[in-house]
């Protein structure tokens, strides 16, 4: 992979005391909160091709935090993700809302990764990027929702870990208060940096995409994405185009095992230790409960069935 | 394996000295589960003044309770908790960990679960130990790991055949919680904390927290509603059917990602699983996942405008219509009936 721009040069410049970057995981995920009838098939089961691909919302809360950061105390934001191709969708969202930075850390071999392969590479590449003092992740994410692979991949970072973050009350002398929430309440923390956050969802509004970053970001693309233009027209060729878009800032660096210090090992399905083991699909036989009319009389009846069981009365 | 025996543990959550709910139902399941593998039963008591836990957990199987005790443990810390439960799943290497899936376990857990690579499972709604054949292997003692996946309609079973130590997580109410007839012996092994810089990375400022006054899980009559009511408006309905009838509100995650209802009122696998003696589903499709938390009521009422809701097909009585013009009716009924 021809990823000759070497991430974060552009900011290696002296930081003055109180800035502080941030590092952004983000996930693309299939829309599992809306299941209607339409993504059912015959058989009971769900369709999840036709399911739509959403930034999962909680790490737009995340990415929220990370430029309220940067809008009171100054730095960088740089959102990650990993995923397939596609996943460069969410990436160009992070754009419009404000990252300075995008990386899309993509390879066939780590597909099928659990949540440790997962925050074994998405380790990998924070320490590749390097020089953060953040990192911010949604709680969870709902087509999973474990909330483990933020936990996971600060413990790979050996850093500390806030999750289930509401507010960062302040930031000073690199130490940040965070408020959390616990059962029944909260607690405030206060957390030496870098520290790994994890954002409930309502921990803030994500801001809507500028107008103008849209405008400036929509064309930004991956790799992939320019070797498939390249696919497509004899007169283009990828190095050049990789130039002109990183010349342009519109190019969405990507990472691969060639980029990363990984163990392929320890990556995708070879470095997950969970397994599925069985599917059952559950299918709805016809069930043989008693329709109750939508009348006085029905509910009348109701209330006797309710009694001959012995609930009311 | 350093450990010849099959040890089944479960990290007791305690809080200001008591210790949760979820974490004795996993006693009980994890007496199962170790019975069945014919391992032994450790309970892992961490905090400051919490030997009665240790001496507690026996009443619910327990063989031995590891207990650390310390002032600086009293509250829960990620740090230390965590340099704590590694070195001791290190060092004995137990075949099964549990964890309740409140926020303290989904904190600590994955990243024991990370540091000693072992697998987990976040939020089983069973639990089973089995000889498995995967992939052409003969395997024992398997943690089968049940859990609903991928938006419902799917129960999956995971397993960690390659390492030893298998981890899952719980949800408060989805095991039984049982005494036994005859406790062991108290057998507690003690094992000091050894402060670390590292653990004060984070410091505690301060904590504020009020025991929940919702008690679904003992209600014997739920009224629940989901994101079919359509507005937070609609969602006093309910609210009122509940108070006519004496129940406890609830609702689907639906209805709680919609702001209907906080989430402390919510039935399912990532909520509460309850079994109370009658409930109403009304404006809830009935998801796999809502389902998990509320299928073994005794009685099921559904009320839905999807005459097609896989929510009919577990309920005991279905009225098919809107929920806001069945329910006054219903609560007329009632009240002429029964006050």
């Amino acid at each position: 992979m021809t990823n000759d721009k070497e991430p974060s040069t552009k900011y290696k410049q002296p930081r003055t005391k109180e800035m502080y970057n941030s590092i952004v995981l983000v996930k693309q995920v299939p829309d599992t909160t809306n299941i209607s009838g339409q993504v059912m098939k015959e058989d009971g089961t769900v369709n999840r091709s036709k399911l739509p691909a959403i930034f999962n919302f909680e790490d737009k809360v995340a990415l929220e935090f990370a430029l309220q950061i940067k809008d009171k105390y100054g730095g960088k934001v740089t959102a990650i993700t990993m995923g397939p191709p596609r996943a460069s969708d969410v990436l160009r969202e992070c754009l419009y809302m404000g990252a300075d930075e995008a990386y899309l850390i993509t390879d066939r071999k780590f597909a099928g990764a659990d949540t440790l392969a997962t925050s074994y590479v998405l380790s990998e590449a924070i320490k590749k990027i390097g020089n953060y003092d953040f990192v911010f992740a949604g709680r969870q994410a709902i087509d999973g929702d474990t909330a483990q692979v933020g936990p996971q991949t600060a413990e790979k970072l050996n850093i500390p870990q806030i999750t289930y973050a509401e507010e960062i009350l302040d930031v000073k002398n690199r130490t940040a208060r965070i408020r959390r929430k616990i059962e029944g309440g909260y607690e405030i923390l206060e957390s030496k940096l870098p520290v790994l956050v994890t954002v409930i969802k309502d921990a803030a509004e994500p801001r809507p995409f500028s107008a103008k970053r849209v405008m400036a970001y929509k064309g930004a693309k991956s790799l992939l994405e320019l070797e498939k233009m390249v696919e497509g027209n004899s007169l283009l060729y990828t190095d050049q185009l990789v130039h002109e878009y990183q010349s342009r800032s519109l190019f969405i660096p990507t990472l691969t095992t060639d980029d990363l210090n990984v163990d392929v090992e320890r990556c995708g399905v070879k470095g997950s230790p969970t397994k599925v083991f069985s599917i059952e699909s559950v299918v709805l036989a016809g069930g043989d409960h008693v329709r109750i009319e939508n009348s006085r009389i029905g509910m009348n009846m109701l209330i006797d069935k309710l009694m001959e069981d012995h609930i009311f009365g | 394996m350093s450990n010849k025996r099959n040890e089944v543990w479960v990290f007791i959550e305690q809080r200001d000295g008591k210790p949760a709910d979820v974490s004795l139902e996993l006693l009980s399941k994890g007496r199962k589960l170790a019975d069945n593998m014919k391992g032994v039963l450790k309970s892992v008591v961490i905090g400051h003044d919490v030997k009665n836990i240790a001496v507690e957990s026996f009443k619910f199987g327990v063989d031995e309770a590891i207990l650390i005790e310390h002032q600086e443990l009293k509250h829960y810390r990620t740090l230390p908790y965590n340099r704590i439960m590694n070195e001791l799943v290190e060092q004995h290497q137990p075949r099964v960990v549990l964890f309740g899936a409140t926020i303290i376990g989904r904190d600590l857990a994955p990243r024991v679960a990370s540091h000693t690579r072992s697998g987990l499972t976040a939020d089983c709604t069973e639990l089973k130990i089995s000889e498995v054949e995967y992939l052409g292997k003969k395997f024992d003692d398997l943690l089968l790991q049940i859990r609903p996946a991928f938006g419902g309609n799917i129960i999956a079973t995971i397993i960690t055949p390659d390492v030893h130590v298998q981890m899952a997580t719980v949800r408060e109410g989805v095991m039984e919680m049982h005494t036994v007839e005859k406790p062991k012996q108290v057998k507690i092994t003690e094992v000091p904390y050894i402060p670390n810089e590292i653990d004060n990375l984070i410091r505690l400022i301060e904590q504020h927290r009020e025991e929940s006054k919702v008690n679904l899980k003992s209600a014997p009559i739920i009224v629940a509603g989901g994101y079919g009511l359509g507005t937070k408006e609609n969602f006093k309905f309910v609210q009122e059917l509940a108070h006519t009838v004496g129940g406890e509100v609830a609702g689907s995650r639906a209805a709680v990602d919609a702001g209907f209802i906080p989430h402390e009122r919510q039935v399912g696998q990532t909520g509460v699983t309850v079994r109370p003696k009658l409930y109403f589903a009304i404006g809830i499709s009935g998801a796999i996942q809502h389902r998990a938390g509320m299928s073994e009521a005794k009685k099921i009422v559904a009320i839905n405008t999807d005459p097609d809701a896989p929510i009919f097909e577990i309920s005991h009585y279905g009225i098919v219509g809107d929920a806001t013009d069945i329910i006054p009716k219903f609560i007329e009924a009632y009240k002429s009936r029964l006050k």
